[in-house]
């Protein structure tokens, strides 16, 4: 199976290892990885701040690279989203390119989705002696309806023990540049999810979507706290000897 | 009600460093949001009702002006009167006069948004008339003049301690001895005094949950009687609405009320469920003798021709704010006017407008909580989305955000500058990156520096990708990551 891989900006710029951890999972489960190399950006950021002109034109680009494509995968469920739910939207006045985001958006999927929903693999032989608290985000959770699939994939990686924590449908408090225009609001609300995850003792923290990893991460990291964080591609690919921050101990 | 919603993050910053009150929240997320589940999961099919209640507000909503025709045709036929607000000031106006119409001097409440919105109080107290609120949250913030942080409730803010300290001062120790500890206590006071307030009004003035087109009724829900009293108790009973709370029949009505309550409170139904169908029969043994209804609408047809018609459909229940992450970091003083939360986010900027608001619809990560709890499938988080673009046409974001947002946006559709510039930034980030691999200070993001690192970045992964592809048609090499 032929695949194009939307690395997202987010990957793409601060951890391209997922990007890396992601082509491996792929062609271990079969498939022919294409990486379209004009990608960019999914566009939430104008999306989202009000600007729909441009996200308009941005998604007019990526509708027109991924149309060669029958498969779409996407290492995070905000912007697998964004291409999915809101592409469309964007497209009510425009019935042409409305029909076009439709056509795209079948053919998108979040990682941990296509992995389980559409190949069926649920194994990938990855060994990872931790205990780890998992992180849905909300994109995840709500648009892309994506919960069950990275579980039962970390449930299949040797030696992890995985620990739900509380308030799992809880914002973190990323939410794009909602984090830097509301820094006070957005730092309580990851202090609120950093709680949830400690309590469940466990040392690893994994998230499919790199904005929240490096959200709660990032708080972990100034509160000087020793809990390793992963995105679910790089484990599930064994790439586990460097966390998202600070050197490993280990 | 005067608006300090322009100082929205001067608000939530004094909030977030508010002990009493992020104690006080906590109620919030714990008894509302497990409450309101349990009592959704009592009933067959939450679901199908919510889209039944859906299907209803809408077609009354599509057919405003018919019900409201409707429903004052049979006001008036049972003796009341209704009477058309289109502005604040009007509303406020036609309240004054009718209470100078019944010569009154006093004046009883029952909690009412609407009258929070168009500024009721201060009309009616401007005017001389001794104002007192009866519903228990309504009477402490009016005690603490403050506006209501919750739109179910009004003290929700509020400690106990802060609560008895209000009462203390307020409450002549003489007449009412106390002293105050329990809930009960408080609760068994208020009572009291609040009795001979009741009494001696000559006027009361409630809100309205919904009105009924078909018996020219009203329905108010509470949870201490007192719209009861507000109503029998005065000569004149004066009911304020907004034109969206119009339903076409009683079993419409039994509907929403089977939502509103477990949505609101997790009650399958609150204490007192009134219905109040105009003034006192010949041959009724109490009763208002003069019935009025003052209709408001304050930008609600407005909004009813437009892109945000979606929004008249609440029916302030409240569970929105209930599990907004936002609201529970910094309760509803923060957004300055009556309506806090998402709903408020809408409701505000296009009630009170858009420039002095702008920060409230911004204030979202779009989680998307509150669409799923809505029992009226509002889709806040697009209503939200669509101020945004309103206030990005009107150039209310700030310079900074703006130009480093379109410069994004232009170099996202230029990918070989875009893999230039980010080429050069990553470089810049990953020479003032620290030994341990964190970047701890960065111009412009100082909203996640401050409590945040960031990870020291290396080349990108598109970058690394092209060179790996040019390496490998010259000879086949492994796959290798480089960072």
């Amino acid at each position: 199976m032929r695949v194009a891989l939307f690395v997202t900006c987010l990957v793409d710029l601060m951890r391209p290892r997922v990007g890396f951890a992601t082509v491996q999972l792929l062609q271990q489960a079969g498939c022919e990885v294409v990486v379209p190399e004009q990608q960019t950006c999914c566009g939430q950021p104008a999306y989202n701040n009000g600007d729909a002109d441009n996200a308009r034109a941005i998604a007019r680009q990526v509708i027109e690279y991924l149309d060669d494509f029958s498969h779409v995968v996407i290492p995070s469920g905000s912007c697998a989203g964004m291409l999915v739910h809101h592409y469309p939207r964007l497209f009510d006045d425009e019935p042409a390119w409305r029909t076009r985001a439709l056509q795209l958006a079948e053919r998108c999927y979040e990682l941990t989705q296509f992995l389980v929903d559409v190949l069926g693999v649920t194994q990938f032989d990855a060994r990872y002696p931790g205990q780890v608290s998992y992180h849905d985000s909300c994109s995840a959770q709500r648009e892309m309806g994506v919960y069950r699939q990275p579980r039962l994939l970390l449930d299949k990686v040797h030696g992890l023990t995985r620990l739900e924590p509380e308030g799992g449908e809880q914002c973190c408090g990323f939410g794009g540049t909602f984090s830097v225009k509301f820094g006070d609001i957005s730092t309580a609300m990851v202090d609120a999810k950093v709680e949830h995850i400690c309590q469940t003792g466990a040392d690893t923290l994994v998230a499919g979507d790199l904005g929240c990893l490096l959200n709660i991460a990032g708080r972990l990291s100034r509160q000087g706290k020793s809990v390793r964080a992963f995105h679910i591609a790089e484990l599930l690919a064994g790439m586990t000897e460097q966390p998202l921050f600070g050197l490993d101990e280990k | 009600m005067k608006s300090t919603s322009r100082e929205f993050k001067a608000n939530a910053r004094r909030a977030l460093n508010d002990a009493i009150l992020q104690q006080a929240l906590l109620r919030v997320g714990t008894g509302f949001v497990e409450r309101r589940q349990q009592a959704l999961d009592e009933l067959p099919d939450a679901e199908a009702l919510g889209e039944r209640a859906r299907i209803i507000k809408q077609h009354s909503l599509d057919r405003l002006d018919e019900y409201l025709l409707e429903f004052e045709k049979n006001v008036q036929a049972q003796g009341g009167q209704v009477h058309w607000a289109e502005t604040a000031e009007q509303a406020q106006a036609l309240c004054v006069d009718l209470c100078r119409q019944a010569g009154a001097h006093s004046v009883i409440k029952g909690k009412t948004m609407v009258g929070e919105e168009i500024g009721l109080n201060e009309a009616l107290e401007s005017a001389g008339l001794e104002t007192v609120e009866t519903d228990l949250g309504e009477y402490i913030i009016q005690l603490a003049e403050e506006p209501p942080s919750h739109i179910i409730a009004p003290a929700i803010h509020k400690s106990r301690r802060q609560i008895i300290e209000l009462f203390d001062h307020f409450h002549d120790r003489s007449d009412y001895p106390g002293p105050l500890q329990s809930v009960a206590d408080i609760v068994n006071e208020a009572r009291a005094v609040l009795r001979s307030k009741y009494l001696e009004a000559d006027v009361g003035i409630t809100g309205a949950n919904f009105l009924i087109a078909d018996t020219g009724s009203t329905v108010l829900v509470t949870n201490e009687g007192n719209g009861d009293l507000c109503s029998a108790l005065p000569d004149t009973h004066i009911v304020i609405a907004g034109i969206e709370k119009i339903l076409p029949t009683m079993d419409d009505a039994a509907l929403l009320l089977r939502l509103l309550a477990r949505n609101a409170t997790g009650q399958d139904i609150t204490a007192y469920t009134s219905f109040f169908s105009g003034a006192r029969r010949s041959d009724d043994t109490d009763g208002p003798k003069n019935f009025h209804i003052v209709l408001v609408d304050n930008g609600r047809s407005q909004m009813l021709g437009g892109e945000y018609r979606d929004m008249l459909r609440c029916i302030r229940c409240g569970a929105c704010m209930n599990h907004c992450p936002v609201y529970a970091a910094v309760g509803g003083h923060a957004y300055g006017w009556v309506y806090p939360g998402p709903m408020g986010s809408v409701l505000t900027p296009l009630i009170s407008g858009l420039e002095q608001s702008s920060a409230l619809p911004n204030a979202s990560t779009f989680c998307g909580r509150c669409e799923d709890v809505c029992p009226m499938s509002i889709p806040l988080p697009r209503l939200l989305r669509q101020l945004r673009n309103e206030a990005h046409r009107r150039h209310l974001d700030s310079w900074t955000a703006r130009t480093s947002l379109t410069l994004w946006a232009w170099l996202a559709r230029h990918p070989k500058l875009y893999r230039l510039i980010t080429g050069a930034g990553l470089g810049l980030l990953k020479h003032l990156g620290r030994a341990d691999g964190r970047l701890r200070r960065l111009p412009l993001i100082g909203g996640w520096m401050q409590s945040r690192d960031l990870p020291t970045p290396g080349r990108s992964f598109i970058s690394q990708w092209q060179a790996h592809r040019n390496a490998s048609t010259r000879d086949a090499g492994g796959d290798h990551p480089d960072e």
